[in-house]
């Protein structure tokens, strides 16, 4: 019998929708289990669930979590309290806010032992030890706010593993990183579980992420393990529709793909459910997916797959883009950038930034976190003052501060924030948001005003509906296109995108990413801004490394990925991931 | 709310030379600076604003003294004698001047110096509110911690429907209807007003105390019990509420050692601010008690004019409402 067994379970809400619908899986020890899904597939909740646990409004209501032979979800009281640090430990998503912000990290890591008092403190040294962190006693005492994000991570491992237990289970621990702390950690858990004949289950919507660490990968989508088998077949020879749609919006560092979306939204919960979860967004749908109950099948080679499919679903070839950069030997710059400098009262972030970004093209401004980047957008917009140096737009100079330009300025350059489930205002209604801009900066006015946000909403494919809904209503995906489309209303030249698929799961960046492909070709010119190298590679014509607040290296993308000139370029090139099966190998 | 008065010394690169010199002074002297600084601005504002406001009262003080049938030349002697001819910023500038020195000038009514006459009665009016305070905040803090863990049981439905009904009434209805239940129509346990003898602190007349203490105590049991429970139901719907949970710890430990020190965070700013509500509030419960504190002495001293009195006791209890505001600013930032 394997270490960890899971049977049949079922977490559902209140009228009966199930989050989590018949789950099955089996772990050895020592053996790493990626769970891949999109947001709302119930990755989460299954997670949580591993723990006999479930938020406010869902309920566990079938199976058995069985770890080490006994199952977690009869246990309540005392012994369910143990077997929560001692058997099954959990390491949240988010540590800056799964921390306590008013404890010492010594009190939050040696509260979940068991052992007494006296006998915590070398456990809890020997859990930092083994995460890479500091065991001083002044490290110990700090509380969370005090340390890095990637710290936090690794505090929030240490508290999962001081214990020693069994399986550990975590959810999307990487997301909020940058790529080089991300592979750290990653290598971390790896080696954790190796070394401790840990087993664990990874939760990620980053298939990358998951192939890189994972032993065997489940494809999670409405509730249901839509496929589960090893890493190398799901990675290479996916079975499932939705296995392959996933992939196929994996971009890669390697060759300029272009990037498959999986067409419509995720599936809604329902209480009652006929047919594939997947059949409504299925390219490969028959007729009899709508209606029969889909069963799972189990493959010669141990694989098991929700599909009535029997062979592997044909992979559409990947579409390599043409690299030819449209602003090759123009002599104009649509997005001039000279020796700008700026920062936070003693402290200067950026240095000497020279960059210029020709008409129709995508310039990446790459760097990890704290690199500036954002800053530097935020000084291009106006919404930060400069010290020194100059801005223009095709040769139009640009005031330091938004106030300070005309009209038309403020809508030659417009920008597209990092967040859209932040950056649209939840109380006005997606065509008051888009029309906002129009009004305010003066590009239209009376009926005209709606005919704008029409053709603004069609130019980013979404439904002319659409603008009367609230920005609650709209998926991820919606929304920033919603976003995107406030910054095209304006007819704007140059787009500033600040990270903008960087809060999106895989899936929905790529249909974000084959937009602006396209009004690229429609002659805009963007300055993007990111840390993930692969989105540079689909997207971008040139790309500039940015590290601590000075240019480090700027070049084709072609050439700056074949061959890296700057040691900081090579570090992050060699922490990003790839999908085996995006670089073609 | 003190925000609004922020001196400039806060304003960012308001003088060229503010940065160098806070980063040799280090930050803690910076802070201290300008807090002082901005107390000082602060102040003065409020001084001017109680004198000149108080001195628009309408009425003419020496008229108010000598009576309808006194002559103009007998007036004119007194004003003089007042210095109430003088220019009024020439007046400012000596009540000023003497406050800076702990002298508020003599009552007009009896000529008795207004510190005084105004000690006995301030010890008074503290020891209430500090009694009321020191029932407030335990109370209102177990109060909304049993609401909040047991949300949506009858005790928190009753606690969120009364503290609707009671935070909605002004104190003097409290304070009456307290009589009323306490003291008349319906026992006569307590007494309905509130003597004490001059010479004597409150203290060694508990009973008087008990109405006054306990009027100002419900509003503001009902309005911080009310924060507090929100602020911990927003602590326990949080991620490391629910990681903690996870971790497998007690429910005991989950309140006391993860929630509350985050919900109190939250709560103690605005419990500073109850404080200076109930300084407020004195002022209001003394005289429904004709309990003889500042409060019972502004109102008199507001029926017979009595200048020096109310410019000091309204100086006062700004004085004591900008020391908590900021107080509550100060635990905000923590």
């Amino acid at each position: 019998m394997a270490y960890v067994e899971v049977k049949h379970l079922s977490v559902a809400i209140g009228d009966g929708s199930l989050i989590v619908d018949d789950v099955s899986l089996e772990l050895e020890a020592g053996q790493v289990l990626g769970v891949v899904g999109e947001s709302g597939s119930g990755k989460s909740t299954l997670a949580l669930a591993m723990l006999a646990y479930a938020r406010r409004g869902a309920q566990i209501t079938g199976g058995q979590v069985l770890v080490g032979g006994i199952d977690m979800l009869q246990l309540t009281g005392r012994p369910l309290r143990l077997a929560r640090n001692g058997t099954v430990a959990y390491v949240p998503q988010d540590p800056a806010t799964a921390l306590n912000p008013k404890l010492s990290i010594k009190r939050q890591i040696s509260e979940v032992l068991t052992e007494p008092l006296s006998q915590r403190p070398p456990i809890v040294a020997a859990a930092l030890a083994s995460v890479g962190l500091p065991t001083k006693p002044e490290f110990l005492r700090r509380r969370p706010g005090a340390l890095s994000g990637g710290q936090q991570q690794r505090v929030a491992l240490a508290m999962a593993i001081a214990p020693g237990p069994g399986l550990l289970v975590l959810d999307e621990p990487t997301t909020g990183l940058d790529v080089t702390t991300q592979a750290r950690v990653l290598e971390l858990v790896a080696k954790l579980c190796r070394e401790r004949q840990m087993a664990a289950i990874y939760i990620s919507h980053d298939l990358a992420v998951v192939a890189d660490v994972a032993d065997k990968i489940a494809v999670m989508y409405g509730g249901q393990f839509v496929e589960i088998g090893t890493a190398e077949q799901v990675t290479t020879a996916p079975r499932h529709p939705y296995s392959r749609a996933l992939i196929d919006a994996v971009p890669s560092v390697r060759r300029r793909l272009r990037l498959g979306a999986i067409p419509g939204r995720a599936a809604g919960l329902m209480p009652q459910r006929q047919g594939c979860v997947f059949y409504e967004r299925c390219t490969l749908a028959q007729e009899r997916c709508g209606v029969d109950d889909i069963g799972v099948q189990l493959m010669p080679d141990g694989a098991q797959v929700r599909c009535v499919l029997t062979s592997e679903p044909p992979a559409a070839p990947r579409v390599i883009v043409d690299e030819a950069d449209p602003a090759a030997g123009a002599s104009e710059s649509a997005l001039l950038v000279k020796n700008l400098a700026a920062g936070y009262s003693h402290h200067r972030v950026l240095h000497d930034v020279s960059l210029t970004v020709g008409p129709g093209e995508c310039v990446a401004l790459v760097g990890e976190s704290g690199s500036g980047k954002t800053t530097l957008a935020r000084c291009l917009i106006g919404l930060h003052p400069r010290q020194a140096g100059e801005v223009l737009v095709f040769g139009d100079e640009l005031a330091p501060l938004a106030r300070q330009r005309t009209a038309e300025q403020r809508r030659d350059i417009q920008y597209i924030f990092q967040n859209p489930y932040a950056s649209l205002n939840p109380r006005r209604t997606v065509g008051d948001s888009i029309a906002v801009a129009v009004k305010f900066l003066g590009g239209a006015s009376g009926p005209a005003v709606q005919a704008e946000v029409a053709a603004a909403l069609e130019r980013v494919e979404l439904p002319a509906a659409l603008a009367q809904r609230y920005p609650a209503e709209l998926s991820g995906g919606q929304r920033q296109r919603a976003a995107i489309a406030r910054a095209l209303v304006c007819h704007p030249k140059v787009l500033l995108c600040d990270e903008v698929t960087s809060a999106l799961d895989v899936s929905v960046q790529a249909s974000v990413i084959e937009l602006l492909r396209g009004l690229l070709e429609e002659g805009l010119s963007m300055l993007f801004v990111t840390h993930n190298l692969a989105v540079v590679r689909s997207i971008a014509h040139r790309a500039t490394v940015l590290e601590k607040g000075r240019i480090v290296e700027s070049a084709p993308v072609e050439r700056l990925f074949a061959a890296p000139e700057h040691p900081y370029t090579q570090e992050l090139l060699a922490n990003t991931l790839e999908l085996a099966a995006a670089a073609g190998q | 709310m003190t925000e609004l008065t922020l001196a400039p010394v806060d304003a960012p690169g308001a003088e060229p030379g503010a940065d160098a010199r806070g980063k040799r002074l280090g930050p803690w002297a910076r802070r201290l600076g300008s807090l002082v600084a901005q107390a000082v601005v602060t102040l003065l504002l409020v001084s001017a604003l109680v004198f000149f406001a108080t001195q628009a009262l309408p009425g003419d003080v020496a008229r108010l003294i000598l009576g309808k049938t006194a002559t103009p030349e007998r007036l004119a002697v007194l004003r003089e004698q007042l210095g109430l001819d003088r220019p009024v910023l020439v007046q400012y500038w000596d009540w000023l001047s003497g406050v800076l020195r702990g002298d508020f000038g003599e009552s007009l009514a009896n000529h008795e110096p207004v510190t005084s006459l105004i000690g006995e009665r301030l010890v008074n009016s503290l020891s209430l509110a500090l009694a009321a305070m020191v029932i407030i905040i335990p109370v209102s803090l177990l109060v909304g911690v049993v609401a909040a863990t047991h949300r949506d049981s009858w005790f928190d439905k009753a606690f969120l429907g009364l503290s609707m009904v009671i935070n909605a009434l002004p104190d003097f209805i409290i304070g009456t209807l307290l009589i009323a239940l306490f003291a008349t129509n319906v026992t006569h346990l307590l007494p309905p007003v509130s003597i004490i003898p001059v010479g004597d602190t409150p203290w060694q007349h508990l009973t008087a105390m008990i109405l006054p203490v306990a009027t100002l105590a419900t509003s503001g049991v009902f309005y911080l019990g009310r924060l507090v429970r929100a602020s911990f139901i927003d602590v326990t719907n949080s991620e490391y509420v629910e990681m903690a949970t996870l971790k497998g710890l007690s429910r005991r430990v989950i309140t006391y050692r993860h929630a509350l020190p985050n919900a109190l965070a939250a709560a103690i700013p605005a419990a500073s601010l109850v404080a200076a509500f109930t300084i407020g509030g004195v002022v209001v419960v003394e005289y429904v008690f004709n309990y003889p504190g500042i409060g019972m002495l502004l109102v008199e001293s507001l029926g017979n004019q009595n200048l020096p009195v109310i410019q000091a006791l309204v100086l006062i209890v700004a004085v004591s409402y900008f020391f908590f505001n900021r107080l509550a600013d100060a635990f905000e930032r923590r």
